[in-house]
């Protein structure tokens, strides 16, 4: 291992990680899922009037969404204590892989499992749309374009979980992530709130809005269930804030996984 | 048999059996209730606090509420209710939660408008939801339409049902009735034509099974009305000429004021009585009619849409 390139490293921690989400049972929820979009395509259909095809975009991508969270959170937090309680990371820190190595591999195999459950959910969403329209429309596109906001959530939690992991104990870092999820689908109306405020208060609101993540820009879930497109803009600039959070996040894990005294 | 298996068995029974009870229990502790205890309630009733409970997820939630709505108006309707006191709110709250889900304005109007049981008798309240959904899907010309037959069927105001219509002519690709409907609303309010107009536009513009067989019902009583006015006019006109009321429609046609045996929407010959009146043979196959209707009937609590509808 002493000779393989950075990446390679990386790789490899991430395959190992995917490996043992999918032994792990992850994929499991497809499953369930699959239940659910079923159930609610023929049901809904039975039990109400003329949102057969909303409910399937609404209540699908709703649970891509809140599946793929409680995944991100729940094996995001165990990732880095997982690795110490069962002494694997000793091993692992003793081979020439680097903490932030550590840290990167991990979170590249968590959202790459993510990524995979979400294309499995996705075929779901689409066949029951395809089931309840008996035709694709033109706008579905713009499902896609939900979806691809949804794996950008993904990877902000998923980076979020791993900062708090690398401090904190799995509770704690629940909660704080799962705190932040929450508070991060109000961040419009925080700063909402920070407009109302002035003087010191109105830069501390500020401040936090800006510092949490925003999510509620990234669920345009309600907009393509009405198939209404989505800016060009939005999809670039969305990209670009999610990728710059999440990588915020990633470094300050890094920063402190650094200084963490493992022993 | 082993101890702990004997155990195991005993407690098995013993959860299914106080589970069996439980249920049986609460069952008849329910039946000595007052209703009032158990009348359904909204825990939360403000459409804002829901929106940020959503947590981004609203539209999901509008459908919810929206099949709540159904499923309240479903149930009240089957029993007959005249009160549906959470009809308004329900939709009020997916209305909010999704300004753009089409069918709470479409539908809901409908349900809260009609008077009961055939929905809330509240068309105060479903103009407001209407309003709302204008507000916010200005572009859909439909919610003129429903807006404008409110004003019209419920609450009589042919003016503002008039204007509502013409409003929404100027849609884009609104259907070509509604500006002749806006034309024929000022003009001729009142009459047959005009309902049969706005129950014809109905039923071509709807895909929904309820909606579609509700307006076939209503074609059928203006076609019954229309037709008994008619048909006592011409008995009438019979006892003008022979001091006598007809007896039968044959002696009619004899007299060469008709042709044949009229018949209801439902392929039915119509009866004509002794003292001139013309009735229809099952008034509670033809709901909405007016006319036609033996002395004393009551109609069902609930309308009867048949089948083939």
């Amino acid at each position: 291992m002493n000779s393989n390139p950075m990446n390679f490293r990386i790789a490899h921690i991430a395959t190992n990680t995917f490996r043992e989400a999918v032994r792990d049972h992850v994929l499991y929820n497809l499953i369930a899922f699959a239940l659910l979009m079923s159930g609610a395509a023929i049901l809904v259909g039975q039990i109400s009037f003329g949102i057969e095809r909303l409910v399937v975009i609404n209540l699908g991508l709703a649970s891509v969404s809140l599946f793929g969270t409680v995944i991100a959170i729940f094996i995001g937090i165990g990732l880095v204590s997982k690795e110490i309680d069962k002494r694997t990371l000793y091993t692992m820190l003793t081979h020439p892989v680097r903490r932030w190595e550590f840290i990167v591999g991990k979170f590249v195999g968590l959202s790459g499992t993510l990524v995979v459950n979400t294309f499995f959910m996705a075929i779901g969403v689409f066949a029951a749309l395809l089931y309840v329209s008996r035709h694709f429309q033109k706008a579905d596109v713009w499902v896609l374009v939900a979806l691809y906001f949804i794996i950008l959530q993904f990877l902000i939690i998923t980076a979020l979980a791993l900062l708090f992991s690398s401090f904190s104990s799995p509770l704690l870092s629940a909660v704080f992530a799962f705190s932040l999820f929450i508070i991060g689908s109000f961040s419009e109306d925080l700063r909402g709130f920070a407009a109302m405020t002035n003087g010191l208060a109105r830069w501390i609101t500020t401040g936090a809005a800006y510092l949490v993540p925003n999510f509620s820009a990234l669920n345009v879930i309600s907009s393509v269930a009405h198939q209404q497109p989505v800016a060009g803009h939005l999809i670039l600039y969305n990209t670009a804030y999610a990728l710059l959070y999440t990588t915020m996040a990633i470094s300050g894990a890094v920063l402190i996984f650094e200084r963490r005294n493992l022993k | 048999m082993r101890a702990s298996r004997k155990v195991a068995i005993a407690a098995s029974s013993v959860l299914i059996l106080c589970l069996m009870g439980s249920i049986f229990t609460l069952r008849r502790v329910d039946r000595m209730r007052n209703a009032a205890t158990l009348e359904e309630v909204l825990y939360v009733s403000s459409p804002t606090a829901l929106k940020r409970m959503s947590l981004g997820y609203n539209g999901l939630l509008a459908d919810i509420y929206w099949t709540r709505a159904v499923q309240y108006f479903g149930g009240k309707h089957h029993d007959g209710a005249t009160h549906l006191d959470l009809l308004a709110p329900l939709l009020d709250i997916a209305a909010a939660l999704d300004p753009q889900l089409l069918a709470v304005y479409e539908f809901g109007s409908n349900f809260l408008a009609a008077k009961p049981p055939n929905g809330a008798g509240m068309p105060e309240r479903a103009v407001k939801l209407e309003e709302f959904g204008i507000k916010n899907n200005p572009d859909e010309w439909r919610l003129y339409y429903n807006l404008g037959f409110i004003y019209y069927l419920d609450l009589k105001d042919y003016a503002h049902a008039a204007e509502t219509f013409d409003r929404g002519s100027h849609v884009p690709n609104a259907h070509p009735w509604l500006k002749i409907l806006a034309a024929q609303m000022a003009q001729h309010a009142g009459e047959i034509q005009t309902a049969r107009m706005l129950w014809t536009t109905t039923l071509q513009s709807s895909q929904e099974h309820y909606i579609r067989a509700n307006a076939v019902a209503h074609l059928r009583a203006l076609q019954v009305d229309e037709d008994v006015t008619n048909l006592e006019r011409v008995a009438s006109f019979y006892k003008q000429k022979n001091g006598r009321w007809p007896s039968s429609f044959a002696e009619i046609a004899r007299a060469g004021l008709m042709t044949g045996t009229p018949v209801d929407p439902l392929r039915r010959p119509y009866r004509l009585t002794t003292d001139g009146h013309v009735e229809v043979r099952s008034p509670d196959d033809l709901p909405f009619i007016e006319k036609g209707t033996p002395p004393g009937y009551v109609p069902p609590k609930k309308p009867k849409f048949l089948p083939t509808d």
